[in-house]
C-alpha cells in the first residue's frame, strides 16, 4: 500500500489534466469536441483538398442534385464533380459550405473573444475596485435592458456603407458584425466574473499577496484571473454558440455579408426561395449551423461539469 | 412591497430615458441618410426642402426632447381622445413614418394583432409543454424520459429558428403538403372551416417559437424541482403520510414554480425578438416584418418607436418579474 501511495505522489497531476479526465467521461462533450474539430478541419483543410473555387460560375452545371439522389431517382441530375450538388448559378455547394464555414467560424470565434475580453475587463474592474462597481454594474444592467437584436440590425444597416468604403467590402462587414456581436453579448460574462472576483477577494491568499505589497495590476493578472478561468471558459462556449447563431440570423435577414461572399446563414437565406425543388440546399448549411452549435453547447455542458470540483473525481 | 414597487417604477424612468437616448443617438450618428433612396435627378435645394419637411433640419438636442414629448404626451392624448371622444391632443403633431407618411402608432396597431397571436400562442403552448416535461424529468431523474428531455431541450437551444422553420416547411408543406407555408393575415375566422384553416396556418410558426421557449423553461423547471425534491419539508410531507401526488404536485410544485414564473416573465421580450426571424420565414406581416421594412427604407421614426417599445417591454417585464418574486415568496422582502 505504501508503494502505491509513493507511486501516486511521484506523478503530480496538474489541475487541467484532472479536468480533461473528467471531461472525457461526458459522452456528449467528447462527441461535440470531435465534431467541432472535424468541421473546423473540413472548413480549413478541406478547400486544399477539394480544390474548387466557391465563387466560380458554371452555368452548364447548374441545379445538380447531391450524389445520393441517384439512389432514389435514377433520372436525377447528379455528378461526381459536385457531390453535394450545385446551385442555380452552377456554383459547387460543397466548396461554398467550406468557404461559408470558414467565415461563420471565424466570426463566431472572434466575436466570442471580443465579448470575453470586454466582459472579463468589466467584471474584474467592478469586482476588484469598489469605486467602479456601482457605475459599471448600472451600465451593465442598462445594456441588458436594450433590445439587442433590433439594435444589431440597426447597426448593420447604418454602418455598413462607411465601413465598407474604408476597409473593403469583406473586411468592413466582418469588422462590423464581429464588433456588433461582441459589444452586445458581454454582459453575462461580466456579471459572473464580477461575482467570482468579489468572492475571491475575501480569501486568505489574496490577503497574503496584498500583505507583501502586490500592486493591483499584478494581483489581477497573477492571482485573480487564473482563478476565474473556469467560469470564463464556460461562458466562452456559450458565447461561441450565440455568436454563430447571431451571425447566421443577420445573414438570414439579409443584413449580413454581401451575397457573393458565402456564410452558412447566407447560403441558407439564398436557398430559401428554391427550397421546394431543392430542399438539400437549405438543409446542408442549416445542418452545419445546428450541429456546430449543438456540439459547442455540449462541450460547454461537459466543461461545466469538469470544472466543478464538487462533481470532479466522483 | 408597495414602497419597493414605487421605487422600482421610479428607477425605471431614467433607464428608459437612457435607452431612448442610446437608440436615438445611434440613429443620429449613423451615416445612413433617409434621402439616399431618392432619385438623383432631384436638385439639391429641393432635397434640402424635403429634408426640412421630414423634420431633419433641427439639431438633435431639439429633436430628441420633441420625440420624447410626442411619444409620452401627444400619443397617449390621441389614445384618450379616440376612446372617450375628448380633444386633449388638439391636433398636435404625432410621430409620422417617413415611408407611409401616416402616424407610426396607427401602423403598429395594425400589425400588432398578428404578432400577438403568433407570439402569444407560441409562448402559451411552449410553457404548457415545458412544465410537465420539467416536472417528470426531475421526478424521474436520469430516466430515459429525462435523458430524452435533456437532449430535446439541447436541440431547442441549438437549432436556430430560421433553420427549424425552414425544415418544418420542407417537411410539412413541400413533402407532405399538410400545412400552408405562408401565413395569410387577411384571413378572417367566420365559420368552423375558416377556424380550422387559421389553426393549420398557425401550427408551424407557433411550433418554431414554442421549441425555443420549451427548451428554456423545461430546463429551469427541472432544476428548480430537483432543488426542492431534496429538501427536508418533502421528507416531512411523505412521513406524515401524504399521497405521492399531493407531495409532488402541491408541496414541491408550488415551491418550484417561484423561480420559474420569473423566468417565464423575463422570457417574453426575447420571444418578441425571435419573432422578427420567424415572421420573416412564414411571411407574417407583424411587427418584426414592419421593423425590417422600416430599417431597409431608412424610416427612422418607425425604427426608433418599435425598438423603444421593445425596450419598454423588457424593462416592464423585469419589473414584473421582481415584484412577482417578492409576492410569491414571502421570504424575499426587498425593504
Amino acid at each position: 500500500m505504501t508503494d502505491d501511495t509513493l507511486e501516486m505522489t511521484e506523478k503530480p497531476r496538474s489541475q487541467w489534466l484532472d479536468v480533461w479526465d473528467q471531461f472525457r467521461t461526458h459522452k456528449g462533450a467528447v462527441l461535440g469536441l470531435g465534431f467541432l474539430i472535424s468541421i473546423t478541419l473540413f472548413c480549413t483543410v478541406g478547400p486544399l483538398i477539394w480544390d474548387v473555387d466557391a465563387g466560380k460560375l458554371n452555368i452548364r452545371n447548374k441545379n445538380i442534385r447531391p450524389i445520393y439522389m441517384a439512389l432514389f431517382d435514377s433520372g436525377a441530375k447528379v455528378s461526381w464533380g459536385n457531390p453535394m450538388g450545385s446551385d442555380n448559378l452552377g456554383r459547387d455547394i460543397m466548396a461554398n459550405i467550406m468557404q461559408g464555414g470558414r467565415i461563420s467560424l471565424a466570426v463566431g470565434w472572434t466575436a466570442m473573444i471580443l465579448a470575453l475580453l470586454i466582459g472579463t475587463t468589466v467584471g474584474v474592474l467592478s469586482g476588484y475596485f469598489k469605486r467602479l462597481d456601482g457605475l459599471l454594474m448600472r451600465f451593465t444592467d442598462l445594456v441588458l435592458a436594450l433590445p439587442l437584436l433590433p439594435l444589431l440590425l440597426v447597426m448593420m444597416l447604418l454602418f455598413r456603407d462607411p465601413l465598407r468604403s474604408t476597409f473593403g467590402p469583406e473586411q468592413g462587414i466582418f469588422i462590423l458584425i464581429v464588433t456588433g456581436i461582441g459589444i452586445t453579448s458581454w454582459m453575462q460574462t461580466a456579471r459572473i466574473v464580477r461575482g467570482d472576483v468579489m468572492a475571491l477577494k475575501e480569501r486568505e491568499f489574496v490577503l497574503a499577496a496584498r500583505s507583501i505589497g502586490t500592486p493591483a495590476r499584478r494581483m489581477i493578472t497573477r492571482h485573480l484571473l487564473p482563478n476565474v478561468m473556469s467560469p470564463i471558459m464556460v461562458s466562452a462556449t456559450l458565447g461561441l454558440a450565440t455568436a454563430i447563431i447571431t451571425e447566421s440570423a443577420l445573414s438570414f435577414l439579409g443584413l449580413g455579408f454581401p451575397s457573393d461572399f458565402p456564410t452558412w446563414g447566407k447560403i441558407l437565406f439564398d436557398s430559401v426561395d428554391r427550397m421546394t425543388s431543392f430542399p438539400e440546399r437549405v438543409i446542408w448549411p442549416g445542418l452545419a449551423i445546428s450541429l456546430t452549435v449543438l456540439s459547442v453547447n455540449y462541450i460547454g455542458d461537459g466543461l461545466r461539469d469538469a470544472l466543478d470540483p464538487r462533481i470532479r473525481g466522483l | 412591497m408597495l414602497t419597493f414597487t414605487i421605487r422600482r417604477l421610479l428607477m425605471s424612468i431614467p433607464t428608459l430615458l437612457f435607452i431612448a437616448f442610446v437608440i436615438f443617438m445611434l440613429l443620429e450618428l449613423a451615416p445612413g441618410d433617409p434621402m439616399s433612396q431618392m432619385p438623383l435627378t432631384i436638385p439639391p435645394e429641393v432635397k434640402e426642402k424635403m429634408r426640412l419637411a421630414l423634420g431633419l433640419g433641427e439639431p438633435w438636442w431639439v429633436r430628441f426632447p420633441l420625440w420624447l414629448r410626442q411619444f409620452f404626451i401627444v400619443e397617449p392624448q390621441y389614445w384618450i381622445d379616440a376612446i372617450f371622444g375628448t380633444n386633449f391632443a388638439d391636433g398636435a403633431q404625432r410621430i409620422i413614418s417617413f415611408q407611409s407618411r401616416s402616424p407610426v402608432f396607427d401602423t403598429i396597431a395594425q400589425r400588432l394583432p398578428q404578432t400577438l397571436w403568433v407570439v402569444g400562442m407560441s409562448y402559451i403552448v411552449g410553457v404548457l409543454i415545458a412544465l410537465p416535461i420539467g416536472i417528470i424529468s426531475a421526478y424521474k431523474q436520469y430516466s430515459v424520459f429525462d435523458q430524452t428531455g435533456t437532449f430535446v431541450s439541447m436541440i431547442g437551444f441549438s437549432v436556430p429558428p430560421f433553420f427549424s422553420g425552414v425544415l418544418l416547411i420542407v417537411i410539412f408543406s413541400v413533402q407532405l403538403k399538410w400545412l400552408p407555408s405562408i401565413y395569410d393575415t387577411t384571413h378572417v375566422v367566420t365559420s368552423w372551416d375558416s377556424f380550422v384553416f387559421q389553426l393549420r396556418q398557425m401550427i408551424m410558426p407557433v411550433m418554431v417559437l414554442a421549441l425555443q421557449t420549451t427548451a428554456q423553461v423545461s430546463r429551469y423547471m427541472r432544476a428548480s424541482m430537483l432543488d426542492n425534491l431534496s429538501q427536508d419539508y418533502v421528507r416531512t410531507a411523505r412521513a406524515k403520510g401524504l399521497s405521492e401526488s399531493t407531495v409532488v404536485m402541491k408541496h414541491v410544485l408550488r415551491n418550484s414554480m417561484i423561480p420559474v414564473v420569473t423566468v417565464i416573465a423575463l422570457g417574453i421580450p426575447s420571444i418578441f425578438g425571435g419573432a422578427i426571424i420567424t415572421e420573416q420565414i412564414f411571411k407574417v406581416n407583424g411587427l418584426g416584418q414592419l421593423l425590417i421594412i422600416a430599417l431597409q427604407g431608412n424610416d427612422i421614426p418607425m425604427v426608433m418607436t418599435i425598438t423603444f417599445l421593445l425596450a419598454v417591454l423588457i424593462v416592464v417585464m423585469n419589473l414584473i418579474a421582481d415584484i412577482l418574486y417578492g409576492v410569491l415568496d414571502p421570504r424575499i422582502r426587498y425593504d
